[in-house]
């Protein structure tokens, strides 16, 4: 029962903040930030809950209702460690989202933030729905609230941003429903527990294995499909761009561990080559993107492209180490590239640009905010003693076993990743001021939202066991599976 | 004709009583109010009829009309449809201090002709019901006659209907000189029992027949009408158009081609596959460079009428399902939208351009939630019934193995998008002159309120919970 409470916490909640939008705004904000309060309550209970009664069998708790008897649909929701380490994710930058755009969304306040937590209650049920039509149901539902953050708070190229956002995620989930209406034509079950291990026709798994594939791969976004995403996470307003980053790429990556592979393990296994070449490619075209450029927020989102390249390769290298690193890499980009959000977010809010060229020198003027970002930039770089690093590393370790080649290359854009990640310190915040800029520095908000982020990236990279342990049962379990069915080599 | 008979056509003989009722009132005590009450009162005490008409069904009516359950849920269908585009109506003509009567008069007789067609069974009452059906709206299409834009509809709807007819006769003629029967059943039972050599002579028919219904449905390639009568005739009645005409053209497309039975390898499949992927393209493609609200939704409705087709491809029970579900729930959406139309309308003119809808969210939050989630429940978003009406046509058609037309209609939903968003955003665009604004658009009556609501929880209701909607669809099959 808890878990469809998580999601209908947030979906009561967001009525509720669109309720009070018409008081003040200051009351959204509190009610907002409440509500999520209260999810994260929630989720704590459901640790305690876990503790408590050692799970039997393969998920630590479901939840089951009858939908559509005619159709054989339930609303199963389960979770599992890897699935709760993302519903701990994307509560978390839920709450730093909201405190991120305290000042600066001042217009409709309750309808922005009845937005963010529509988008977060479709994510959460992404992470949990195990049924695959409610699994779509919920995919879907989290794509409408955001395009409406990015057509309404976006900045000045909003409405192309948005239309284009919306056209990439729909034309692929549709044909994500394809493939799961031909699962269910084949099987007629959408229930994700009695389609593992089913057998199926080689040439029809292929088919039906690529559909989810072209979904998830947009939703990373992985080589060719990644042109959406530039455009969306700079126009959309901080809080945006925040869970664009930190919580909707992470839904694909979590689609190909979750489905593809243990749905279609053979089929995945002979798709690999081409998906590893994919990942390497983003990864080496992302950061050479990033390179290029001078607004600061699209910089930011080609160095995702990049990162999300690793996840790519590391799912289909299909080993322990990999797909470890493909979690600790989704948790740590979701909080440094979130982090590097806000704070391109507070300099566009200050300064009415987010033009690189005419930034520099700001280290001078506003000292707080440019450590953060130093510290920030080090993660996304991968510095040792961050989470990113130990994310990128396992990565690579596993991806060698598979592949040198392929580990060796994605190995190549690391210097590039610290090309990019001190170009965005250097010219934003060291040398000459190019214009005579009187910005404020964080504030205390800001200064504790940031501070949490250090701690957990940190954390996450000086103990990462703790998350190791909470998600190594599930991913074994997955892993052991697919091997067992001939798996991938 | 038995007591049984009169039981079970009970709601059209309610209805074509009403239809005199409107008439006399008018003789006797005029009053536009007077009218509309006589209409919505006669609609819903059909509608109640329909409980009496049950207990006969499955009832053969001398060999021409069948009330069974399929027809008693597509007359239902109908019936609410028509009660809604009556108040819609009402508050419409009100605004322009239009006296009426007929209006209310030819509305239910045009409705009675859609009830006909959703229980015929041969082909004179088919003829009939197409009739009815069409020579009223000659009229209403006209009936406010503000623009010459209507005048101009009126006229093209009254020749490419007249055409439309004449090739329906013609094909009904050249199928009955090869089968020798006009009744749907015995169509079936002559076909299969080897009668009519001359394949050509039956094909030649069925194809003439098809772009009779081809027209009335406007699908590609008989689409050329639609966007000058959507725009030009008076907004209830483009509503009544888009969604009574359509859904009666439906039930009885299922009925007859339920009678004839077509494998995937046929002419006739390959023909209406055809025409469904033209519908689609064709409609979404056109929709993308349209500027005025009521043609974008005349070419999109091209293109919905094209997933239906996909539906209705798919063979068997699934097909009445799945297309039946759509047409429920394309009819919801389609009624707010035009409704809204009507309600926002002035003494000047409806808001056709996007121009009076900029910031509507800002300044009249109610009718832009309508309109958002009637959109949205055509683009098939989750928890609207849009979302369950798509997918059971994605169902359907892979159940059927129908891959390719599937696939197409997934891309072709997405093109859909643009379009759609487009009406979206202006709906939401920030805007500064927003009290400048206000005066394009007049605020919502009570009445149009209300009914707006009705339809808009009803299509949430169905988007959270279709099961009832959905087992309902799938009792009506196992009666036909």
């Amino acid at each position: 029962m808890m878990l469809p409470l998580l999601i209908l916490v947030l979906l009561l909640g967001g009525l509720l903040v669109w309720a009070a939008g018409r008081i003040s705004a200051s009351a959204t904000r509190w009610t907002a930030l409440t509500v999520l309060l209260l999810d994260a309550a929630l989720v704590g209970w459901i640790f305690c809950a876990i503790n408590d009664s050692p799970a039997d069998g393969r998920w630590l708790m479901t939840y089951e209702v009858d939908w559509i008897t005619a159709l054989n649909v339930q609303l199963y929701l389960a979770v599992d460690g890897f699935s709760l380490a993302l519903i701990l994710l994307t509560i978390f930058l839920g709450i730093v989202a909201v405190l991120a755009s305290w000042k600066g969304i001042t217009e409709r306040v309750g309808f922005f933030y009845f937005n963010l937590l529509w988008v977060l209650a479709g994510t959460l049920g992404v992470f949990m729905a195990l049924d695959l039509l409610a699994f779509f149901f919920f995919w879907e539902l989290m794509v409408v609230p955001m395009v409406f953050l990015i057509a309404i708070w976006g900045h000045e190229n909003r409405r192309y941003a948005a239309i284009k956002f919306f056209i990439f995620t729909q034309a692929s989930s549709l044909l994500m429903l394809v493939s799961i209406v031909g699962l269910y034509a084949l099987h007629g079950t959408f229930r994700y527990d009695d389609l593992l291990g089913t057998e199926m026709p080689e040439g029809t798994a292929f088919w039906l294995m690529l559909g989810f594939f072209v979904a998830f791969t947009v939703k990373l976004p992985a080589f060719p499909f990644h042109t959406w995403l530039a455009d969306a996470h700079t126009e959309a307003p901080t809080a945006g761009s925040v869970i664009l980053a930190g919580l909707m790429l992470k839904t694909g990556a979590y689609g190909l561990v979750r489905i593809v592979v243990p749905l279609f393990p053979d089929a995945a296994r002979d798709f690999a080559p081409i998906a590893l070449a994919m990942g390497v490619i983003g990864i080496l075209y992302g950061a050479l993107l990033a390179l290029a450029q001078t607004d600061l927020k699209r910089l930011i989102a080609y160095t995702s492209v990049s990162h999300m390249g690793f996840v790519l390769v590391g799912v289909f290298s299909w080993n322990s180490w990999a797909v470890q690193g493909v979690l600790m890499q989704m948790i740590c980009h979701g909080i440094s590239t979130g982090a590097l959000f806000i704070i391109a977010g507070a300099l566009q809010d200050r300064m009415h640009t987010r033009d690189i060229r005419r930034m520099g020198g700001l280290w001078g003027v506003t000292p707080k905010l440019a450590a953060f970002g130093l510290v920030f930039a080090l993660a996304s770089l991968g510095l040792p003693g961050m989470g990113n690093f130990i994310g990128e590393f396992l990565i690579l370790l596993g991806s060698f076993q598979i592949s040198p080649t392929i580990a060796i290359i994605a190995a190549l854009s690391l210097p590039a990743s610290a090309i990019y990640s001190l170009r965005i310190v250097q010219r934003t915040f060291h040398g000459q001021q190019a214009e005579r800029w009187s910005v404020t520095d964080f504030d205390r908000r800001e200064i504790g939202v940031m501070a949490v982020l250090v701690i957990a990236i940190l954390w996450l990279g000086l103990m990462p066991q703790p998350v190791l342990d909470l998600v190594s049962p599930s991913l074994t379990e997955t892993l052991e599976r697919t091997q067992q069915n001939g798996g991938a080599q | 004709m038995t007591a049984a008979d009169l039981q079970a056509l009970l709601p059209l003989l309610i209805l074509a009583a009403t239809s005199l009722f409107i008439l006399l009132g008018a003789a006797f005590l005029p009053g536009h109010r007077t009218a509309y009450l006589i209409t919505i009162v006669g609609m819903l005490v059909a509608l109640a009829s329909i409980r009496a008409a049950v207990a006969q069904a499955p009832h053969l009516v001398g060999e021409m009309l069948v009330i069974d359950a399929f027809a008693l849920f597509y007359i239902g269908l109908l019936l609410l449809a028509a009660s809604v585009v009556t108040t819609f109506a009402y508050d419409y003509l009100k605004k322009i201090h239009l006296k009426a009567e007929e209006f209310y008069a030819l509305l239910t007789l045009a409705t009675l002709g859609g009830c006909v067609l959703a229980a015929s069974n041969h082909f004179a009452t088919m003829f009939l019901g197409i009739e009815l059906l069409s020579v009223p709206l000659y009229v209403l299409i006209a009936y406010v006659f503000r623009k010459n834009d209507s005048l101009e509809a009126a006229l093209k709807y009254l020749i490419l209907a007249a055409t439309a007819s004449a090739f329906l006769l013609f094909g009904m003629a050249l199928i009955y000189a090869e089968l020798g029967t006009m009744h749907f059943d015995g169509l079936r039972d002559n076909l299969q029992a080897g009668i009519g050599e001359r394949r050509g002579l039956l094909l030649a028919g069925i194809a003439l027949m098809i772009t009779g219904f081809g027209f009335k449905l406007a699908v590609a390639p008989f689409h050329m009408w639609t966007p000058d009568i959507y725009q030009g005739a008076p907004a209830p009645v483009t509503a009544f158009i888009a969604t009574i005409s359509k859904g009666a053209m439906v039930a009885l497309l299922l009925r007859f081609f339920g009678a004839i039975p077509s494998d995937q390898s046929g002419a006739v499949f390959t023909a209406i596959s055809c025409i469904a992927v033209a519908s689609m393209t064709i409609g979404n493609l056109l929709a993308l460079r349209q500027t005025n609200v009521k043609r974008i939704m005349a070419y999109s409705s091209i293109a919905h009428l094209g997933y239906v087709l996909v539906a209705f491809l798919s063979g068997g029970p699934q097909a009445i399902e799945s297309a039946t579900f759509y047409i429920v729930s394309y009819s919801i959406a389609t009624l707010s939208v035009f409704g809204l139309l009507a309600a926002l309308s002035n003494a000047d003119g409806e808001p056709e351009t996007l121009a009076p809808f900029k910031g509507l969210f800002w300044r009249n939050r109610s009718a832009a939630v309508f309109l958002s989630l009637a959109i949205f429940s055509l683009i098939g978003i989750p928890l609207t019934s849009g979302f369950w009406a798509k997918l059971f046509i994605f169902i359907a058609g892979i159940q059927s193995g129908l891959w390719v037309l599937v696939i197409l209609l997934a891309l072709n939903s997405a093109i859909g998008l643009y379009y759609y968003l487009r009406i979206l955003f202006v709906l939401y665009s920030p805007t500064d002159e927003l009290s400048e604004l206000s005066s394009t658009t007049s605020p919502l009556n009570r009445s149009s309120f209300v009914i707006l609501a009705a339809l808009t929880l009803l299509s949430l209701t169905i988007g959270i919970h279709p099961a009832p909607l959905l087992e309902l669809v799938k009792m009506l099959v196992t009666t036909l």
